[in-house]
């Protein structure tokens, strides 16, 4: 079994509410960090190593420390629960269960941050995640870790939940204030960034759910136990929901040390695909990241074994490697049709582009048009090319990331499954009763259970 | 006239209070939420302008807000609502399938209401269950692991409710 750092007692009866949870331990890490200075904190948490955990991987203790600190004027941590990046569903899971671990990193981080009023900013169709969020909060007041002088540290803090309503885009951080101030969710050009002018113009961090829960361990058992586990850069545990065609979909917590075939394969993860039918593909770390067929995901290029960490899943770059982003473990069968997929992901982008700048707004509605001709058999050989180039032109020249987030899917899915497409060109009636494509399918594995 | 009762005002007051002094503008998004639970699950122009006047802000900021967010309806919804996903993950589960079945047992097409008023069809973007695939919004909250029987009970499960409250 490996270990678990946030899920550890997900299963304790009771743990969604005060008594369980405190009993269980929780707080202490409330206690032991309203000792120490804000800095100590920031210190730890930049020693663990943690990187955060909502997609881009960017080392919180560094995030935290860029956090100016003019007199007189508040700060703010905000927490992103917005999580709408197709195939992730873990900060779902973790809020759903553990709601005090999640206000407990929350207190510990405003502490150290020095946020007085602290923000969840969760995505408005987890309409029943609110209430069980603002319970435990209303618990926790109730028990003195919120509110005023919390423990008598002199420290204030109250935490409120902001529901969105119904948009992707407002996950990307500065879209995320935008739509926090009673906006649209239009990102903001950066610099500034909010480290510096974020939320009402004042400093502000945003954080993952997951990043901001992670806090309690590093607190609890110290950054240099938490640095231990794991490998390289890649410290502590990660969250990853898995979905798609296999046998167990759901929510595990891994130390980053397990290969990407133990993962699908293995009784204690996913369990293999349905059916005994082959692995064909897999978007390993949600809808953006890059699809790898079956050989290069379990191996990379060089014919090492891959592994579930940052660095392996990257390996390889774009040409032959993917990203650990947000932990969406997409998992698709020989039945698959990569074209139809790719389609799917891009209408995603083009229904949540925001509009602001022209080679996304325009863009993503070309390339879902192209798609959706190309996989109903009307496509032409020259449509595969006209996707290329322009997904090439969003790439890099958009407001936010959205733009190559909708970009990288079409990429990847060309550069690996062109075959696939040329097929649809080429046999137009078949293609839609009959899936095809040259993939390199896996044959099932039976990985041994340790 | 579009009003809150004393207790959802109450309520709304609290919802501003959540902001700083002077930042009132916040709570808009969750003033629309109250707005369309309370009138009739959608937002009219004198819905918007009244969340505008209790806020008060310019109407245009509440139209261009308004007009921004997919789980604001700007026009009349059915009694019941099924918002199914149809992104990736829950496609790669047979989510189509669902969706056609709905078209077909209801007799509309997406973003269509029956003509007896009970019932909406709307698809929707990866509401964040993929695991649990193929998914539908319900309300408050997620029906899972749809099939074509989970409908016909889900379907019979509202007319019923429809006719006893009725
Ligand atoms: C289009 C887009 C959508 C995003 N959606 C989310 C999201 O749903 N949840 C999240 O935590 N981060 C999301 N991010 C990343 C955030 O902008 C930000 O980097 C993150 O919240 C920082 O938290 P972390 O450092 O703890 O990972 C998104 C980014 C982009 C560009
Ligand atoms: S890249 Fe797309 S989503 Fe991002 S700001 Fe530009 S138009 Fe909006
Ligand atoms: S794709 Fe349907 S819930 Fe994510």
């Amino acid at each position: 079994m490996g270990i678990k750092l946030l899920l550890d007692k997900a299963h304790v009866e009771g743990i969604r509410f005060y008594d369980a949870y405190r009993r269980e331990g929780g707080y202490r890490s409330v206690e032991k960090a309203l000792k120490m200075s804000p800095n100590d904190i920031v210190e730890e948490v930049k020693k663990s190593g943690l990187r955060g955990r909502g997609g881009a991987g960017f080392p919180t203790g560094m995030k935290w420390s860029f956090l100016a600190k003019p007199e007189g004027v508040p700060r703010y941590l905000v927490c992103n629960a917005d999580e709408s990046e197709p195939g992730t569903f873990k900060d779902r899971y973790l809020m759903e269960f553990l709601p005090h671990l999640l206000i407990e990193g929350l207190i510990v981080s405003s502490f150290a941050l020095g946020s007085n009023r602290t923000y969840i900013y969760i995505r408005g169709e987890y309409a029943w995640i609110v209430d069980i969020l603002e319970h435990a909060i209303a618990e926790a007041k109730a028990n003195g870790f919120l509110g005023t002088n919390i423990l008598g540290s002199g420290f204030d803090c109250e935490i409120y939940v902001h529901r969105g309503a119904g948009a992707y885009i407002c996950g990307e951080e500065t879209a995320l204030l935008e739509s926090l101030e009673g906006k649209r969710g239009n990102p903001r050009i950066k610099p500034p960034f909010p480290a510096i002018k974020g939320l009402w113009d004042s400093p502000t961090v945003v954080n993952n759910v997951e990043t901001l829960m992670a806090i309690v361990p590093i607190m609890n058992m110290g950054a240099e136990e938490y640095a231990k586990i794991g490998v390289g850069k890649s410290t502590g545990t990660k969250l990853i929901s898995a979905c798609g065609n296999i046998n167990k979909a759901g929510v595990y917590e891994i130390d980053m040390t397990i290969s990407v075939e133990e993962f699908i394969y293995s009784d204690e993860y996913c369990g293999g695909i349905p059916n005994g039918k082959k692995l064909k593909a897999c978007i390993p770390g949600g809808s953006s990241v890059p699809i790898l067929p079956a050989n290069l995901l379990l191996k990379t290029a060089k014919g090492e074994t891959r592994y579930m960490n940052y660095e392996s899943l990257a390996d390889g770059g774009f040409a032959t490697g993917s990203m650990m982003g947000s932990g969406g473990f997409i998992v698709l069968d020989e039945d698959q049709c990569v074209v139809r997929h790719t389609y799917t992901l891009a209408r995603f982008y083009r229904h949540e582009s925001c509009g602001q700048c022209s080679p996304c707004r325009e863009g993503t509605g070309w390339m879902e048009k192209i798609l959706l001709s190309l996989e109903k058999g009307k496509g032409k050989m020259s449509d595969i090319d006209l996707l290329w180039d322009i997904q090439r032109k969003i790439e890099g020249n958009t407001i936010c990331p959205l733009g190559d987030a909708a970009a990288w899917p079409v990429a990847a899915a060309i550069r690996h499954f062109r075959d696939e497409f040329e097929w649809h060109v080429l046999n137009p009636e078949e293609s839609q009763t009959r899936n095809f494509g040259l993939a390199h399918y896996a044959d099932p594995i039976h990985v041994p259970t340790v | 006239m579009v009003k809150f009762t004393d207790d959802k005002l109450a309520k709304a007051k609290e919802i501003i209070a959540r902001y700083p002094m002077g930042k009132h503008k916040s709570a808009l998004l969750p003033l629309l939420h109250l707005a369309q639970e309370n009138f009739g699950g959608w937002l009219s122009v004198e819905a918007m302008d009244y969340v505008a006047e209790i806020l008060n802000i310019e109407a245009i900021e509440v139209y261009e807000v308004a007009t921004f967010y997919s789980m604001y309806n700007l026009k009349p919804v059915g009694k019941f609502i099924f918002e199914v996903c149809q992104t990736g993950p829950c496609m790669l589960n047979g989510s189509d399938n669902i969706i056609d079945y709905i078209k077909q047992k209801l007799n509309i097409g997406v973003g269509e209401t029956t003509a007896d008023g009970l019932f909406t069809l709307k698809t929707v973007e990866c509401l964040g269950a993929c695991g649990y695939a193929p998914i539908m919004q319900f309300g408050k909250n997620y029906r899972e692991h749809l099939t074509k029987e989970r409908v016909d009970q889900l379907i019979e499960e509202c007319r019923n409710n429809a006719a006893t409250n009725n």
